[in-house]
C-alpha cells in the first residue's frame, strides 16, 4: 500500500511502514543519525535525526517514525537544527574529543557530524568515567570511554550474530557497553567476528592494530616476508582511495604489496581452491564411503568455528577437519614454498589481508597452526589496516601498474574467489564434487540459487541423479534454524535435512567481514559480491580441480586430497569451549 | 454475593478529639449490640471521610447517608432510621456540597482490605456482575466513553479510546496490564488503593480484559510495596475462590487470570513501554512508538495498560453509569483526582477531589492552610516531572489542560505546598537529581542533559554560576524536551523550566547577587555572630564541629568565614538568637 504526504512541502509516495528517515532519502534529504544503521533495528538511542510534523512543536525521530498518510514533514528549520546542535554538543560532552589520538580519526560518523554542525567549543563540561580499555582478544579493542552508546553494536552482537557477548551495563549517566558479568571481552562469549567494530560510529570499537608488527618485519632482514590476500579484500580496500564499490584490485595490490617491500606475494584464492579439493573430496568421501556423518559443514569462517564450539559443541562431528584458506597458504608457504625455494622455514615470515578481523584469533587458534614447525601465520592484518600502510607507505594506488602474483602458489579458479561471498564456498565446493562423482564437469557452473543476500539459502542439486540437499547460512543469527533442522531429524531417526552446510558469521560472507571498510550495508555486499562473481567469469579455469598450480601442487607435494601429508598439513580438529565457566 | 452487610464509619470531623471519638464509637457500639444488629454492620473509626469542621460524623454504606455533629443522645435514632430501616434522621443529614468526592478512595480505610466480603458489601464485583450478565464488551467501552475517564498515570489519554485501539487490534491473545509502579518522590495515591481496597483495582482489570478481549492480565507493582503485594496477591487468591477469576466467571464463557510482577525499583518503569520490556524479562528501557502497546506490546501482543487509579474508578463507572461519572469534573477532565498533599500545609495527605477544584482551595480548605500561617510561594504539582505554579496561579481549577498551561502537569498526582523558606533552586535541583538518577540512559538528551542541568544547577547554588547558565538551562531543556525517547526525560526539565518562567529572578539572585533568599543554598550563606546579643557564653564554640568560632569572652567571638563550613550547629545552640545567617 502506498501512502501520500509531504516532506519539505514536497510530495512523496513510499510504501507503507517507510521510515520518515527513509521516505526523507526519496527527495534527496539526508537527516543526520548516530544510532541508526540500515542493517539493525531502530534503537531511538542518539536523538538526533528528530523532525517536526508541521504546525506542531513536538519533534518525532526520523529514525523509527513510519510516515502516515497525509502527513507533512519539515526535516529542518532553526529550531530543528539547534536542538540537534545541542543533543551533538551533549555526547560530545561525554567523549573523549582526542581525535588526533583515534582508530576512526578521519572515517568516525561522530567527528563528521561534529564537523558538519561547526562544532567550534565545548559549551559544556566534559564529564569523561574512566573505563579502561579492553583488548583481551588480541582481534578488537573495546574502548568504552569513546561510546556514545548508541547501541548498535549490542544490537549487532546479540541480533545479528545471537552472541550476546556485549550489553549495556549500568543505568542512566554510569551506562556503558561491556560483556555481561563485567568480564573482560575474551572469556565472553565473544566470537570476534568484529561485527561490532564494522558496526561502531565512533571508535569504541576498533580491529587491534598489528601495522607496526608488519612494518617491523619488513625491516629485519633476517626475516623473509611474504603475504597473501584473501578473496574479499580486492573488492573492499578500493573503498579507501575512492574507487566505486566492488572494484576488482587484485593486480594492483600484487603491484602495491611487492613495493610495499614483501618479497613473494601470494593469493588467498589459491589455498581456497586447495580448500575445495579437500573439502569436496572428504564430502565426497562421506557421501559415498560413509567415512563420516553427513551433513558435512564448512570450516573456513574462523568465528563461525568459535562460535560452534562455543554454543553448538553436538556438531562438531559434522565439521570439515580442513583448515581456512589462510592457514592452508600460511602453511604451504612454509613447508611446499620453502622447499622448492631452499628457504628456512623459520625465517619466513606469513603476513595475511583479510577482511576479519577474527583471523588474527585463528592464527593461534590450536597446535595444528602450527603444522610447519612454526607459526604458520604470521601476523594477519584487516582491509582497514592495509589501507593505513598504504597510505603510510605514501603508494599512489590508485595510479599504480598492475602486476601479476608469485609462481607456484599463485593463479587461482574463479571457484577460488567467490569464497568471499556466501554460497561461495558451497557453489566452489559443487563444481569439483560433480566432477568427483560424475567424472565430468558441469555444463552450467554457476548456481544461482546459492547467491544473494537471503540469510538462510536452502537447495537441492542434482549430481549423478543423485539429489544432494545444501544450506548456506551467513549472519550467525541465521545458523540455528540450520542446526536444529539437522537435530530435529537425528532425533527422530529422520532423513537428514541436507547433505552439506555451508556458515558464514558474517553477513554477506567475508565481503561484508568485521574487518572490511566501514559503512557496510546491503548494497554495499551485494556490490563487493559482484565484483568477485565477475572475477569467476573472466577466470579461464572455473573449476578449483582444473587449476593447474593444484594439479602441479598435488604431483610435486601433497599426493592427494586427504592423504598422510594432507592430513597433517591442512586439517585440523574441534572440541568444545563452553562460555562462562572460568 | 450480595449481603445486606452495612458498614457504618464513624469519624471526628474536628480532627481533635480522638479520644472522645472513642467514647462515642463505644456507645455507638452497645447500642448496636443491645439492638441485636452486630452481625449486620461493620463499625469502622475512620480519619478522614473528606469533610472538616463539624463535629462527629456519621457515614452509612452503601448507601452513602451522612450525618454530622451527631452527638451521643442522636445515636438511636439513627440505628432505628438508617441502620435497621431505610430512612434518614433529617435534622442531622449533612447536606452541604464536599470539597472532597470518593470514588477511587471509596473503600480505603471504609472496609477490611483483606476480606473479600467486605468489598462485596460495598457492592464490589458488582461492576462485574453487570457486564457479565448484560453488557458487551463495545459496550463497556461506550460507557467508559460517555464517563469521560482519563488515565490518571499522568498523561490523561483517554481511558476508553485505549480499550478501544486494544480490542480493535488483531492477535490471537491480548494482555491487560495495570502499573503499580508508582515511584514519584512523596506519591502514595496506589499504594494507598492497593493495600486499602486491592478488590476494586482487581475488579477493574477483569473488567477492562473483558472489553478488550485478553484472557490475562498483569499487575506490575513495585516490590518496594510488600504491604500492596502481599494484599494483591491474597484479593487475587480470593477472587478464584469466589470464581470471579478463573475459567468460566460466573458461569460464563468469559475466563480471566491474573498474575503478579514485581518491578526492581526502576521509576522508567513505569513507562510502558519499559514496564512491557520488564514483564519480558528484559532491560527495562523504552522503545520507540509507534507501534504503540495497543497495536503490539507484552510478548508483540496488543495490551492495554492502566493506572491503580484508573482502574479503581472503573468499577464505580460502570455500576453507577458513566454520565454520572461525567458529571463530576470540568468538560475535559471528568471525575475526580488523588493527591499526595503534602509540604507545608497543615492537613498533609491523601485528598480525592472533583477535577475542576482549585488549587487555592486544596490548600486552604481542605489542607487547612499553611503551617505557621506563612505566606504561600507556590505549589509544585506532577512529581519530577511537573512544575512550580505560583501563588498568582492558585485559582486556576485543576485540570490536564490548565496544569500543562502552567507548565506543569497532572503527573500521578503529587502535590507539595512551598512557603518563603523554600528554595527554588533548590527545588529544582531536587526534582532534576531524581530524574537523572533515575534516567535508563538509553537516549542521548535524557542521560547527558539531565547530568548537565544538574551540574548547572549546582552551580548556581554553590554560587559558581554565571547568567550565561540560564540560556544553557533552556537550551538544553529544550534538547530534552523535544530530542527524548520517552516521557521521563522530555519532562525532566519542567521542574526547572517552570521554575525559572515565574522565579527567574531567584535564579539571578543566586548568580549575581550570591544569595539566596530561603537560606536554604548553604554555599551562600554567611553565619556571624550579632556582638550586642552575644552573652559570650562560649556554646557556639563548644559546638562547632571546625573551630571556626575565635575570640575569647573579654573581646568577644567571631566566626572565621574561611574556616566555616556553614553547617549552621551556632545558628542551632545559641539560646539568645545571636547567630545571623543571610
Amino acid at each position: 500500500m502506498l501512502i501520500r504526504a509531504k516532506i519539505n512541502g514536497i510530495e512523496v509516495q513510499v510504501e507503507k511502514g517507510t521510515t520518515i528517515l527513509e521516505a526523507a532519502g526519496t527527495v534527496q534529504v539526508k537527516i543526520p543519525t548516530l544510532c541508526k544503521h540500515p542493517d539493525l533495528h531502530a534503537s531511538a538511542a542518539c536523538g538526533i535525526c528528530i523532525v517536526k510534523v508541521r504546525g506542531s512543536a513536538k519533534m518525532l525521530r526520523a529514525c523509527c517514525t513510519p510516515l502516515e498518510e497525509g502527513m507533512d514533514i519539515i526535516t529542518h528549520d532553526p529550531e530543528i537544527i539547534s536542538v540537534r546542535r545541542t543533543v551533538l554538543e551533549l555526547i560530545l560532552s561525554k567523549h573523549p574529543n582526542d581525535c588526533l589520538k583515534c582508530g576512526r580519526n578521519n572515517d568516525c560518523e561522530l567527528q563528521k557530524l561534529a564537523a558538519d554542525f561547526g562544532i567550534r567549543q565545548e559549551s559544556f563540561k566534559n564529564f569523561l568515567s574512566p573505563l579502561p580499555p579492553d583488548d583481551s582478544t588480541g582481534t578488537i579493542v573495546l574502548e568504552p570511554q569513546k561510546c556514545i552508546l548508541c547501541g548498535r553494536c549490542v544490537d549487532v552482537c546479540q541480533n545479528m550474530q545471537n552472541v550476546w557477548a556485549l550489553s549495556f551495563l549500568e543505568r542512566g549517566f554510569e551506562t556503558r557497553i561491556s560483556p555481561a558479568g563485567d568480564i573482560k571481552l575474551a572469556d565472553s562469549p565473544c566470537v570476534r567476528c568484529g561485527q561490532c567494530s564494522n558496526h561502531c560510529p565512533t571508535g569504541a570499537i576498533v580491529e587491534k592494530d598489528d601495522t607496526n608488527r608488519v612494518w617491523a618485519a619488513l625491516q629485519d632482514p633476517d626475516k623473509y616476508c611474504v603475504v597473501q590476500i584473501a578473496p574479499a579484500v580486492r573488492v573492499a580496500v578500493g573503498e579507501a582511495f575512492g574507487y566505486p564499490v566492488g572494484t576488482n584490485l587484485t593486480k594492483k595490490l600484487y603491484a602495491l604489496l611487492r613495493r610495499l617491500g614483501f618479497k613473494a606475494v601470494f593469493d588467498t584464492n589459491f589455498a581456497a581452491d586447495v580448500t575445495i579439493m579437500e573439502e569436496g573430496t572428504e564430502f565426497v568421501e562421506r557421501l559415498t564411503k560413509q567415512k563420516g556423518p553427513l551433513p558435512l559443514i564448512t570450516t573456513c569462517c574462523p568465528s563461525w568455528v568459535d562460535f560452534m564450539e562455543k554454543f553448538h559443541p553436538d556438531m562438531i562431528e559434522y565439521f570439515s577437519s580442513c583448515k581456512s584458506p589462510q592457514e592452508i597458504l600460511g602453511v604451504l608457504a612454509k613447508t611446499y614454498y620453502a622447499e622448492m625455494k631452499g628457504i628456512d622455514p623459520a625465517k619466513i615470515y606469513v603476513v595475511s589481508i583479510m577482511p576479519c578481523t577474527s583471523k588474527k584469533y585463528e592464527i593461534k587458534r590450536c597446535e595444528e597452526m602450527f603444522a610447519s614447525g612454526c607459526q604458520d601465520v604470521d601476523v594477519s592484518l584487516t582491509t582497514r589496516e592495509l589501507a593505513r600502510m598504504i597510505k603510510q607507505a605514501g603508494i599512489d594506488f590508485v595510479n599504480l601498474p598492475d602486476e601479476d602474483p608469485d609462481h607456484i602458489l599463485r593463479d587461482y579458479s574463479g571457484a577460488g574467489v567467490i569464497f568471499g561471498a556466501t554460497g561461495g564456498v558451497m557453489e566452489a565446493a559443487l563444481r569439483t564434487a560433480y566432477f568427483v562423482l560424475n567424472g565430468k564437469n558441469l555444463k552450467k557452473v554457476d548456481f544461482e540459487e546459492l547467491r544473494g543476500l537471503n540469510g538462510v539459502k536452502e537447495a537441492e542439486v542434482q549430481i549423478d541423479g543423485k539429489k544432494i540437499r545444501v544450506a548456506i547460512a551467513h549472519g550467525l543469527s541465521n545458523v540455528e534454524y540450520v542446526l536444529n533442522k539437522v537435530r530435529e531429524a537425528k532425533k527422530n531417526n529422520l532423513e537428514i535435512p541436507y547433505h552439506f552446510i555451508e556458515v558464514m558469521a558474517c553477513a554477506g560472507g567475508c565481503v561484508g567481514g568485521g574487518g572490511q571498510p566501514y559503512g557496510v550495508t546491503d548494497e554495499l555486499r551485494k556490490k563487493r559480491a559482484g565484483g568477485l562473481y565477475q572475477d569467476d567469469r573472466d577466470c579461464s579455469v572455473r573449476f578449483s580441480h582444473e587449476n593447474p598450480y593444484i594439479k602441479k601442487l598435488y604431483a610435486e607435494y601433497l599426493c592427494k586430497p586427504l592423504g598422510e601429508k594432507s592430513e597433517h598439513l591442512l586439517h585440523t580438529h574441534y572440541k568444545a569451549r563452553p562460555v562462562y565457566v572460568k | 454475593m450480595e449481603t445486606d452487610r452495612k458498614i457504618i464509619l464513624l469519624a471526628d470531623t474536628e480532627q481533635s478529639q480522638q479520644d472522645k471519638l472513642r467514647d462515642f464509637y463505644t456507645s455507638f457500639a452497645n447500642q448496636i449490640k443491645d439492638k441485636g444488629l452486630e452481625d449486620a454492620v461493620s463499625l469502622v473509626r475512620a480519619s478522614d471521610i473528606g469533610i472538616y469542621g463539624k463535629g462527629f460524623a456519621v457515614k452509612i454504606l452503601p448507601r452513602g447517608i451522612v450525618y454530622t455533629g451527631v452527638k451521643e443522645s442522636d445515636i438511636g435514632a439513627i440505628i432505628d432510621a438508617s441502620v435497621k430501616g431505610q430512612g434518614t434522621v433529617e435534622r442531622l443529614l449533612f447536606s452541604e456540597e464536599p470539597k472532597q468526592i470518593r470514588i477511587v478512595l471509596r473503600n480505603c480505610g471504609v472496609i477490611d482490605p483483606e476480606s473479600i466480603d467486605e468489598y462485596i458489601a460495598c457492592r464490589g464485583y458488582g461492576a462485574l456482575k453487570k457486564i457479565l450478565s448484560g453488557m458487551n464488551p463495545a459496550g463497556v467501552i461506550e460507557e467508559m466513553k460517555k464517563s469521560g475517564l482519563r488515565g490518571r498515570g499522568g498523561a490523561g489519554y483517554p481511558t476508553w479510546m485505549k480499550w478501544k485501539f486494544t480490542r480493535e487490534s488483531q492477535g490471537d491473545r491480548k494482555y491487560v496490564i495495570c502499573n503499580a509502579d508508582e515511584g514519584d518522590p512523596g506519591a502514595y495515591m496506589d499504594r494507598s488503593v492497593l493495600e486499602g481496597d486491592p478488590h476494586s483495582v482487581i475488579e477493574g482489570l477483569i473488567i477492562a480484559g473483558y472489553a478488550i478481549g485478553a484472557g490475562m492480565g498483569y499487575m506490575y507493582i513495585r516490590a518496594e510495596y510488600p504491604l500492596a503485594v502481599e494484599r494483591v496477591k491474597k484479593a487475587i487468591g480470593q477472587a478464584y475462590e469466589c470464581g470471579l477469576l478463573g475459567k468460566n466467571i460466573l458461569g460464563t464463557d468469559f475466563s480471566f487470570d491474573i498474575d503478579i510482577r514485581l518491578g526492581a525499583g526502576a521509576f522508567v518503569c513505569g513507562e510502558e513501554t519499559a514496564l512491557i520490556a520488564s514483564i519480558e524479562g528484559k532491560r527495562g528501557t523504552p522503545r520507540p512508538r509507534p507501534p504503540y502497546p495497543s497495536v503490539s506490546g507484552l510478548w508483540c501482543k496488543p495490551t492495554a495498560i492502566n493506572n491503580v487509579e484508573t482502574l479503581a474508578n472503573v468499577p464505580y463507572i460502570i455500576m453507577e453509569g458513566g454520565d454520572k461519572f461525567a458529571l463530576i469534573g470540568t468538560e475535559k477532565s471528568k471525575g475526580t483526582k488523588v493527591f499526595a498533599l503534602t509540604g507545608k500545609v497543615r492537613n498533609s495527605g491523601l485528598v480525592e477531589v472533583p477535577m475542576g477544584i482549585t488549587l487555592r482551595e486544596i490548600v486552604f480548605d481542605i489542607g487547612g492552610g499553611m503551617l505557621g500561617d506563612k505566606p504561600i510561594k507556590a505549589v509544585q504539582t506532577g512529581g519530577p516531572s511537573g512544575g512550580v505554579i505560583p501563588v498568582d496561579q492558585l485559582d486556576t481549577p485543576v485540570d490536564y489542560e490548565n496544569l500543562q498551561k502552567l507548565g506543569s502537569i497532572m503527573g500521578s498526582g503529587g502535590m507539595i505546598v512551598m512557603d518563603e523558606s523554600d528554595c527554588i533552586v533548590d527545588i529544582a535541583k531536587f526534582y532534576l537529581g531524581f530524574c537523572v538518577e533515575e534516567s535508563c540512559g538509553k537516549c542521548a538528551p535524557c542521560r547527558i542533559g539531565g547530568y548537565q542541568m544538574l551540574n548547572l544547577l549546582n552551580g548556581i547554588a554553590e554560587g559558581s554560576g554565571s547568567l550565561e547558565d540560564l540560556d544553557k538551562l533552556r537550551r538544553v531543556a529544550l534538547a530534552m524536551q523535544r530530542a527524548s525517547l520517552c516521557a521521563l526525560g522530555q519532562t525532566a526539565a519542567n521542574p526547572v523550566m517552570s521554575t525559572l518562567r515565574y522565579f527567574e529572578q531567584e535564579y539571578r539572585e543566586h548568580i549575581v547577587n550570591r544569595k539566596c533568599r530561603s537560606h536554604k543554598c548553604r554555599s551562600l550563606m554567611t553565619y556571624s555572630i550579632i556582638q550586642d546579643k552575644c552573652k559570650r557564653c562560649r556554646v557556639c564554640v563548644i559546638n562547632c564541629p571546625v573551630n571556626a568560632i575565635e575570640g575569647d569572652r573579654e573581646k568577644g567571638f567571631f566566626i572565621d568565614v574561611s574556616k566555616c563550613v556553614k553547617c549552621g550547629k551556632c545558628f542551632e545552640v545559641c539560646k539568645f538568637q545571636a547567630i545571623a545567617k543571610e
